[in-house]
């Protein structure tokens, strides 16, 4: 009952958002349009902090005292910080909270993957062979669908990206951090990429294996163990590969962001948008939550569009302002 | 092969919801002026920090003694917090005083 409420809800949620953009993209409708989006997201907010159940197990939220204190402290900040900010500094403000939304996303897909590693496959295993005491060592296998495994993943790199971007964009707007290139930057960015990609593409394959099993009552015949007092861990390289992955993601983050001329920072801000805006998403897929699913590829898409729509408006194309920056660091050099 | 075949075939509804919505996202604001390009961006960023829904899960479902995800999430409701409702004051700031500029060189 309480779970199809919240299904309504989502649904409101999911058709203010697409009304909000429609009305953010005319001029005498913005505001309000404005409004009807954040009201979807306060119903959706609250809706699911009162109605959210577990599909498994049918668990209510709890940690209520947490949840609150955290949104009272950032709604107190936000809108402090978004009440004080200089019109001239939206942008950088912008930016800003572009990279919270996703560090917001990359954590989540941090805790998801703890949450995976630890307690709860222990718990999968042992409730695929019910009424059994022991099992084969060879029927351990990862609970886990690899589509979930790589929705982990891409929401902790393109967050991650999203988060180092932002910031970078944010001190240059702010005049903190100046433009640099090294010669170069490019195959290293490109090779840091590489990297992430190889590194999660081996986690996918390898992850399902890489567990050990201890348990202190090994008995009798060799490959099979006793399921009471399991003892499940990931192997610890899987913990540091995956860091590893969070790690490389924010300095491709920055490295993408560092060579490009400040004068193309919105452009870059909105493209790290959309970036968030799929990490959103990956966070809808995990946990099969419509409403995150829907804003996230809105935004996404919609983001995308206007990267594109920014750069048509300067004349130049998006390849120019991302590439062309290291040629026009050297120009502005030269000059 | 066969994996992939029947995870699209197991999860038809979200890609058809994603296909749909990137359609959707691109149609909704193909035409919009070039002033108002920066309150779009700043509007559909406040709307990815739908995002915070996830953190409120994650921290909603941490086992009470698991102080890595209570923290983690702790985190994660603050800044998706700060996105949403940050991301949708200052959008409106930025509406507030398109309005003004209008009115004043009318």
């Amino acid at each position: 009952m309480n779970f199809s409420i919240l299904t309504i809800i989502y649904i409101i949620s999911s058709v203010t958002f697409i009304l909000g953009l429609k009305m953010l993209s005319h001029p005498e409708t913005a505001r309000k349009g404005n409004l009807v989006a954040a009201g979807g997201m306060f119903l959706a907010i609250f809706g699911t902090i009162f109605l959210y159940e577990d599909l498994d197990s049918g668990e209510r939220l709890h940690n209520y005292i947490w949840i609150f204190s955290g949104l009272i402290i950032g709604g107190v900040i936000g809108t402090a910080v978004a009440k004080k900010v200089k019109m001239t500094a939206m942008p950088e403000m912008v930016s800003l909270f572009n990279g919270m939304g996703g560090a917001c996303a990359a954590l989540i897909s941090i805790s998801e993957f703890n949450h995976f590693a630890s307690s709860n496959f222990a718990y999968h295993i042992i409730q695929s062979f019910p009424g059994e005491s022991t099992v084969d060592v060879g029927a351990f296998e990862l609970p886990l669908q690899t589509s979930t495994m790589i929705t982990i993943f891409l929401g902790l790199i393109i967050g991650s990206i999203s988060f180092a971007g932002s910031i970078i964009a944010w001190g240059k707007l702010n005049g903190k951090i100046k433009d640099k290139s090294f010669k170069g930057q490019h195959i290293v960015n490109l090779g840091v990429l590489a990297a992430i990609i190889g590194i999660t593409i081996f986690l996918l394959a390898t992850i399902s294996s890489s567990f050990e099993v201890n348990n202190g009552l090994l008995t009798n015949t060799a490959k099979r163990i006793s399921i009471q007092g399991l003892n499940i861990h990931m192997n610890t390289s899987v913990f540091v590969l995956f860091y590893l992955v969070f790690f490389l993601s924010l300095v491709y983050g920055v490295l993408f962001v560092q060579p490009i001329g400040g004068a193309d920072m919105p452009v870059v801000i909105s493209l790290l948008n959309s970036f968030t805006g799929v990490a959103a998403a990956c966070g809808g897929f995990l946990y099969d939550n419509k409403v995150m699913l829907t804003g996230g590829i809105l935004v996404g898409a919609a983001g995308t569009l206007l990267t594109i729509l920014m750069c048509k408006a300067m004349n130049r194309s998006l390849a120019n302002v991302l590439i062309g920056s290291f040629g026009g660091a050297k120009a502005s050099q030269n000059g | 092969m066969e994996n992939a075949l029947t995870w699209i075939a197991g999860n038809q509804q979200i890609i058809y919801i994603v296909i749909l919505m990137i359609f959707v996202g691109i149609e909704v604001i193909g035409r919009v002026p070039s002033v108002l390009h920066t309150p779009l961006m700043s509007g559909a960023n406040a709307i990815h920090g739908v995002v915070i829904i996830g953190a409120i899960i994650v921290m909603g479902r941490a086992e009470a003694d698991n102080y890595f995800a209570l923290i983690l999430g702790f985190l994660a409701v603050i800044l998706g917090t700060l996105n949403v409702v940050g991301g949708f004051v200052v959008t409106d700031r930025m509406l507030e005083m398109f309005k003004s500029k209008k009115k004043g060189s009318k």
